[in-house]
């Protein structure tokens, strides 16, 4: 199979000019088989989760709000606003390639502006308005996905810590959607060189036909992983046991009980200040 | 990697001898089969090495696409019809004259005689970017060479272009449309009628094609309801010489007066847009208006509203403005 398509310029010179579109299939496949296994997986070879005992005093419990605030109203927009955004590029990309056919690259290059706008957001509202490394995989995490791995095989290990704000898995979905949305993004700027848009002169000769080429790939490999990546998110966001994190993206908060469960509260540190709030990501049961 | 011209790759040679065996096999052979109707579009691609299908579909031996019959609403014309033969027949040179005009100016005597009605119409744009093997837009690359700030681009779109510039080239497809033919396809699933101008696809729903036909799909027949027999017609081409030559530009209408005035009006143009373009806003906007110079003025303004030229097309404005002028005040009465 194929991953490049390549073609002849004018000069003779053999050059890539844009992904296989066959992969569509492979990235469709790979998502599909992601989930079945990883359903087979929760039904039958995974335990109950343990952690390790180091609870909160009740002292502390007692003063987790009823709501514990999660994502702001900021964080949610961008975050849908991302996935509207990434589900019509996908749909406008994909669809033509497959035989259904529309007038795909207006909305396209629409909706990756668009995206591109809610990134940059995204960047700077990370960076400067929230814990910027709460996303991030840290030391305790690796520590702690080891000893999942090793009391998986049945090896002896310390039970592990309970999550941060953001579980491993989560982290490592981001890692992989930054270095996959940039590449789209990065390169898609570049692309509307070569179409019309209000934004920019059209120059076609801006690279060279090789380095085009090779953007197109790059660009088409990103879109193509994006299709195996959303359907995991998808799949992730349904699942019975991660609802309570879906709903947090919705209404910015998750209930006292599924936090102290699941998170510790020592890495995930609450304000306290929150119960008071009435509305948003801190309401309270008591409003 | 050098193009050897004028050898053909290898291929299967398939002539059938029916309409119902010729889409079989193009059913049976999909996306791996070309369809040949007189050849002269399609040597040229064969020839240069562009296009390498597995399989050749030959229709010259399928006698029941070719003829013209008089039928109670009309006529139908086999798309294995000869041009010459559409020129010179009684019923279309006397009913539907712009027909008869348009395609006695396709190309030369020679060419008219070995080429068919269906191949005109469905034949491939004429941009030599893409002709040439580019890997360009069209031709399922990621760029059009022929938009670009030194492209050679005098023949191309001024309207509908999008990524794609290149223009539909047929002459024959702007009469058909102002008589508002149906185009008839022997598809996997039966028999479709369309519309003359909904035959076509333009670049923003699928750059890689010009026409609905889809593998295993042939069009087999061309037909031209009485609605507009006897109307008054133009036709005009303008191209760079007057004997075998593509057209710059092509305009048809016909218009049915009624009391001095235009009562109903179909005009299309060719060679300024991707697909072949029907002017609906011009045509509402003459009914009820004198066929003269003034109605001709405002239709003429009107149709090249939305223009973009491209670097060296700038004068398709200015021609298509006189063009649709000259449709609407300089039509004659049909013979």
């Amino acid at each position: 199979m194929k991953f490049i398509t390549w073609a002849t310029d004018p000069w003779g010179k053999t050059v890539p000019i844009h992904a296989a579109w066959d992969l569509i299939w492979v990235a469709v496949i790979a998502g599909l088989l992601f989930m079945i296994v990883h359903a087979l997986y929760v039904a039958i070879a995974a335990g109950p989760k343990v952690f390790a005992k180091n609870e909160p005093s009740p002292a502390e419990a007692a003063a987790v709000p009823e709501r514990v605030p999660r994502h702001s109203l900021a964080a949610r927009l961008f975050h849908w606003i991302m996935a509207v955004s990434m589900l019509a590029l996908l749909i406008t990309a994909f669809l033509p390639k497959v035989g259904v056919q529309f007038n795909w690259v207006l909305y396209h290059w629409i909706a990756g502006t668009l995206l591109t706008v809610s990134i940059l957001f995204h960047i700077i509202h990370a960076s400067f308005f929230m814990d910027f490394w709460s996303i991030w995989p840290d030391r305790i995490d690796m520590r702690d996905a080891m000893r999942r791995t090793l009391r998986f095989l049945g090896k002896p290990a310390p039970a592990p810590q309970r999550f941060a704000k953001y579980p491993l898995e989560n982290k490592f979905y981001h890692l992989v959607i930054v270095f996959a949305g940039l590449a789209v993004m990065g390169t898609g700027l570049f692309m509307m060189k070569r179409i019309h848009t209000i934004f920019f002169t059209r120059n076609p000769y801006l690279f060279s036909d090789m380095t085009w080429g090779l953007m197109y790939v790059l660009h088409g490999l990103a879109g193509v992983g994006l299709i195996a990546l959303v359907m995991v998110h998808v799949y992730m966001g349904i699942r019975p046991e991660k609802l309570p994190i879906t709903k947090s993206m919705i209404f910015g908060w998750m209930s006292k009980d599924f936090y102290l469960e699941e998170h510790d509260p020592e890495r995930w540190v609450v304000e306290k200040s929150s119960t008071t709030k009435k509305r948003g990501y801190a309401a309270s049961d008591a409003d | 990697m050098a193009v050897i011209r004028d050898v053909m790759p290898a291929f299967d040679l398939l002539q059938p001898g029916t309409a119902a065996d010729a889409q079989k096999v193009l059913e049976d052979n999909g996306s791996d089969a070309w369809v040949m109707a007189g050849g002269l579009d399609s040597l040229d691609w064969l020839k240069d090495r562009i296009k390498k299908p597995k399989v050749l579909v030959d229709l010259s031996g399928v006698d029941e696409l070719k003829g013209i019959r008089v039928t109670g609403d009309g006529v139908e014309i086999g798309a294995m019809t000869t041009l010459t033969e559409i020129a010179n027949h009684p019923e279309i040179q006397k009913n539907y004259g712009v027909l008869s005009e348009a395609v006695s100016l396709v190309a030369s005597p020679q060419i008219r005689n070995q080429g068919t009605l269906g191949g005109n119409v469905s034949q491939d744009v004429r941009c030599w970017y893409y002709r040439g093997g580019w890997p360009c837009y069209r031709a399922g690359g990621n760029i059009c060479y022929a938009d670009t700030p030194v492209g050679r681009n005098r023949e191309h779109a001024i309207f509908g272009a999008d990524r794609c510039v290149a223009v539909h080239p047929s002459d024959s497809v702007p009469a058909l449309i102002a008589l508002d033919a149906k185009f008839v396809l022997q598809t996997p699933k039966g028999e479709r009628t369309v519309d003359a101008e909904d035959y076509y696809v333009g670049p923003d729903l699928d750059i890689t094609k010009i026409n609905m036909l889809q593998p295993g799909d042939l069009l087999t027949a061309i037909r031209i309801p009485s609605t507009w027999a006897g109307s008054r017609f133009y036709f005009e081409k303008v191209r760079d010489r007057n004997v075998w030559d593509f057209p710059l530009m092509n305009v048809a209408s016909a218009l049915k007066i009624s009391g001095g005035t235009i009562s109903q009006a179909r005009i299309a143009v060719n060679a300024v847009s991707p697909r072949p373009m029907r002017l609906k806003a011009v045509e509402a906007a003459i009914q009820g208006k004198p066929a003269d110079a003034t109605t001709g003025a405002m239709a003429g303004r009107m149709a090249v509203e939305g223009a973009v030229p491209l670097q060296f097309n700038a004068y398709k404005i200015p021609l298509m403005r006189n063009l649709v002028k000259r449709a609407i005040a300089g039509t004659q009465e049909a013979a």
